[in-house]
């Protein structure tokens, strides 16, 4: 008979590690407070800055056209959306604060590129066509990510998805419907769009990440539940989607192997070139310099704005920083 | 029947901050009531619908640049309503036959909000020289949108009742979202003010800039003048007593110093005055649409 102690037991880690394995495997939701392997938390928080980086990043692109958006109704469609992909960011980021991470030291390693974004933002948008473009193919190369992510083992991440993904949804379709009508349109409008499809298609395809028996975590991840299909499934998932969408839309993709195969009921693609994808990457696509300068700029310039409502919440509010902003009265 | 004005913004609930992005007056009656003239009233609705169309031209370059990305989120919602006033009272123009020079290189197939947008030149631009200036740093960014939205709230909330239905529906629409943004940059200036030293320095500096750009803002034009008679337009000598009292009012409570309220000058802005900075706005608000002058979007 031991002593009785007022010292609560040492957690048991293997019985917690076999309630969290348990969750898993029964294909419940880990909440915020339930134990998690660091490893999970790690990988988790890597994952949803990741994505949380890429919208703020994205918004950049689309938003270069913002101001000369060739009609009104346009300008509307694209300012909304881009506002869209800035609420995006907040929800994924307030995903990862609820593993422990914080905003704006994030947003840091953003800036100092200790974290990454998707590649696909690292190319220029050169014509009006892009807009649309970047709807269809890249939102829609983004939904084949994330409609299994309103899935991921992680509850925080799972619901952000679930509204993430039908706003992406929307702008694949504004994004189609553009194309459609400059299709509609002048033969330089067809040439843009053809241009567009031309320059875009690939990196689409790299949005999936390497091939299978080159992506190290990927097992990992899947066995948690965080990932729930392979890079090469999701990439077939949407070359046989886009594939009739861009003849109804009568464009050609740039691909002369594209074939279908009978057999498998797949279309079968060319080789993609992956020593292009390393080099975007790792930070030397045509536009990385010009991305990562846009948010330091975005942070520093306006240091003293968010250092003058801090002094203000400190005399005013009791010290907590306001929590205004964001949403119309209307 | 100028329900579909206020639903523009309903039945949107796959949007994170809804917006409705039809044809502008569509299911609409334009109809002018008798004792009107179209041609003033068109004239009127370029000098409410520039005024929208250029301040949300302004706040969208601060897209990527904010200092938050809830501000981000708050400034594209003041533009989108603001873009959306923009449309509604250049489509309401376009209908009563106001079309400017734009009808000889815009395509039948533009519609009229469009044409009226790409397609005048600078001269034919009716806004103020308030919402032209640039944007500067943050500070004066939030003090010219607190004066903008003050004076526009002041006269929206009395063409509510214009003889214009139209007009007044369009009113009657934007007064909400013109309380959020004169609330939303108040509350900046506030912040901004009773800061820091820095920020203080900034927001004083703004208000010196700004205050000066009122000085045509109460002035009438000869089409205000005559509509304001015809118990269409609103005179805008008569809220300048309310714009002062609210702006003395949050400028005191921000701890800052009212600058001088300058002199009246006769309308620069409003007769199709305007200076380099408003070409430049133009020049990429048009570009690309005036590249393709048949081509639809």
């Amino acid at each position: 008979m031991s002593a009785p102690t007022l010292e609560r037991p040492a957690p048991d880690e293997a019985a917690l590690q076999r309630q969290f394995d348990a969750t898993i495997a029964a294909d419940h939701r880990i909440e915020p407070r339930d134990w998690m392997p660091e490893g999970y938390r790690r990988t988790l928080i890597r994952q949803v800055a990741q994505h949380a980086h890429s919208e703020i990043i994205g918004m950049q692109p689309e938003g270069d056209w913002l101001l000369a958006a060739p009609s009104l109704r346009r300008k509307a469609i694209l300012l909304a959306k881009v506002q869209d992909e800035a609420g995006h960011g907040m929800y994924l980021y307030s995903a990862a604060e609820t593993l422990g991470a914080d905003r704006a030291d994030l947003t840091d390693k953003l800036i100092e590129r200790k974290q990454k974004y998707s590649s696909i933002f690292n190319y220029p948008t050169l014509s009006y066509a892009d807009v649309g473009v970047i709807g269809w193919l890249v939102d829609g190369a983004a939904i084949c990510n994330q409609v299994p992510l309103c899935r991921s083992s992680y509850g925080p991440y799972a619901r952000a998805m679930i509204r993430i993904c039908k706003e992406e949804s929307f702008h694949q379709r504004q994004g189609y419907e553009l194309l459609m009508t400059m299709m509609r349109g002048t033969d330089e409008q067809r040439a843009m769009v053809q241009d567009s499809v031309d320059r875009w298609w690939w990196p689409s395809l790299m949005m999936f990440g390497p091939p299978d028996d080159d992506s190290p975590n990927s097992a990992q991840s899947m066995a948690w539940g965080i990932k729930r299909h392979s890079n090469d499934e999701l990439r077939q998932r949407f070359v046989d989607m886009s594939v009739p969408q861009a003849e109804f839309l009568g464009v050609t993709l740039p691909d002369p192997d594209l074939t279908w195969d009978e057999q498998s009921g797949h279309w079968r693609f060319g080789a993609i070139d992956w020593d292009e994808f390393k080099r975007v990457i790792s930070g030397h696509g045509p536009a990385n310099d010009e991305r990562i300068a846009r948010r330091r700029a975005a942070r520093d310039d306006n240091a003293w704005v968010t250092e003058a409502a801090t002094a203000y919440a400190r005399k005013h509010d009791g010290g907590r920083p306001a929590e205004e902003h964001a949403g119309s009265a209307a | 029947m100028y329900e579909a004005l206020d639903h523009a913004h309903g039945g949107e609930g796959h949007w994170a901050f809804g917006t409705g992005f039809d044809e502008p007056l569509a299911g609409v009656d334009t109809t002018v009531p008798d004792g009107i003239d179209p041609a003033d009233l068109g004239e009127y609705c370029l000098v409410l619908g520039d005024d929208a169309l250029v301040l949300a031209q302004r706040l969208t370059q601060w897209i990527t640049a904010a200092p938050e990305l809830e501000e981000e989120v708050a400034i594209a919602n003041v533009a989108l309503d603001l873009l959306g006033q923009a449309r509604l009272l250049l489509a309401r123009a376009g209908s009563v036959g106001v079309l400017g020079r734009s009808r000889d290189r815009a395509t039948e197939s533009i519609p009229d909000e469009d044409a009226l947008a790409y397609f005048r030149d600078l001269d034919e631009f009716r806004n103020s020289g308030l919402v032209e200036a640039p944007n500067g740093d943050f500070a004066r960014t939030m003090v010219r949108l607190l004066v903008a939205a003050t004076v526009r709230l002041a006269v929206f909330t009395r063409l509510r009742g214009s003889r214009d239905p139209v007009l007044a529906a369009i009113a009657a629409k934007g007064v909400n979202e013109l309380a959020y943004h004169r609330d939303h940059a108040a509350r900046w200036v506030l912040r901004l003010g009773d800061g820091t030293a820095e920020s203080h320095r900034r927001a004083q500096a703004a208000a010196d800039t700004v205050w000066p750009l009122l000085a045509d803002v109460f002035t009438a034009t000869d089409v205000e003048r005559r509509l304001t008679e015809a118990g269409v337009a609103v005179d805008p000598a008569d809220v300048r007593e309310e714009v002062s009292s609210v702006l003395t009012q949050v400028l005191d409570q921000a701890t800052l110093r009212v600058p001088a309220w300058p002199a009246d000058t006769a309308p620069r802005g409003r007769v199709g005055e305007h200076g380099p900075e408003l070409a430049e706005l133009l020049g990429t608000l048009q570009g690309l649409a005036r590249q393709h002058p048949a081509a639809t979007w």
